[in-house]
């Protein structure tokens, strides 16, 4: 399971690790974070963590982040809804999306299963 | 009860620096947590959460914390 988290987070261009999916969102801070990439067009591959327990231990014990959501672009942790939030209302968010991943940001959403 | 225990934690770890907690439901636990330190200055946006998910790490393993939000400042 380690390894398939690793390889979303690895081959995704913005990784949302998740309670419930963008469908149906199981927690505030979880839809926050989406709204909030949503509005700066990301290209989302959501992973619901609730399906697994595991998932989330495992997914802290690699990101050394304690909390969900957790948010990544090309392979880096961006942070959780707080800092997702914090970066849009600066500009930095869509910036760094920009930067990462072209002018061309897609804004589609898909949801993957690390089970 | 709770938001005495995070900001003792937070206190600790962030000594002299200006702390807050806020249980947002009344039901304690869900937290704001607001910390404004010059440890932050230079320091991402990730770096300044971890300093103060480092100071909460007990209450964020045992469940005393169901859900959290954070804000970090430097100094001006």
């Amino acid at each position: 399971m380690r390894d398939e988290i690793k390889d979303v987070i690895e081959t995704s261009d913005v990784a949302l690790f998740m309670k419930g999916t963008p469908q149906f969102v199981m927690c505030g801070n979880s839809q926050r974070a989406l709204e909030a990439l949503r509005r700066a067009g990301a290209p989302v591959t959501a992973v619901d963590i609730l399906p697994d327990p595991r998932i989330r231990q495992e997914l802290s014990a690699l990101s050394g982040w304690p909390t969900i959501p957790q948010v990544f672009v090309r392979g880096e942790l961006i942070g959780g809804a707080d800092i997702v939030e914090e970066l849009e209302r600066s500009g930095e968010l869509e910036r760094t999306l920009r930067e990462k991943l072209g002018d061309e940001l897609s804004g589609v959403e898909r949801t993957v299963p690390v089970v | 009860m709770a938001v005495r225990t995070l900001t003792e934690l937070l206190e600790g770890a962030f000594p002299g620096d200006e702390v807050s907690v806020e249980d947002r439901t009344g039901g304690g636990d869900h937290f704001q947590v607001t910390v404004v330190s010059p440890r932050f200055d230079g320091l991402s946006l990730v770096e300044q959460h971890r300093l103060v998910y480092d100071a909460l790490a007990a209450p964020l393993a045992d469940g005393t914390i169901h859900e959290l939000r954070i804000s970090t400042k430097g100094t001006p």
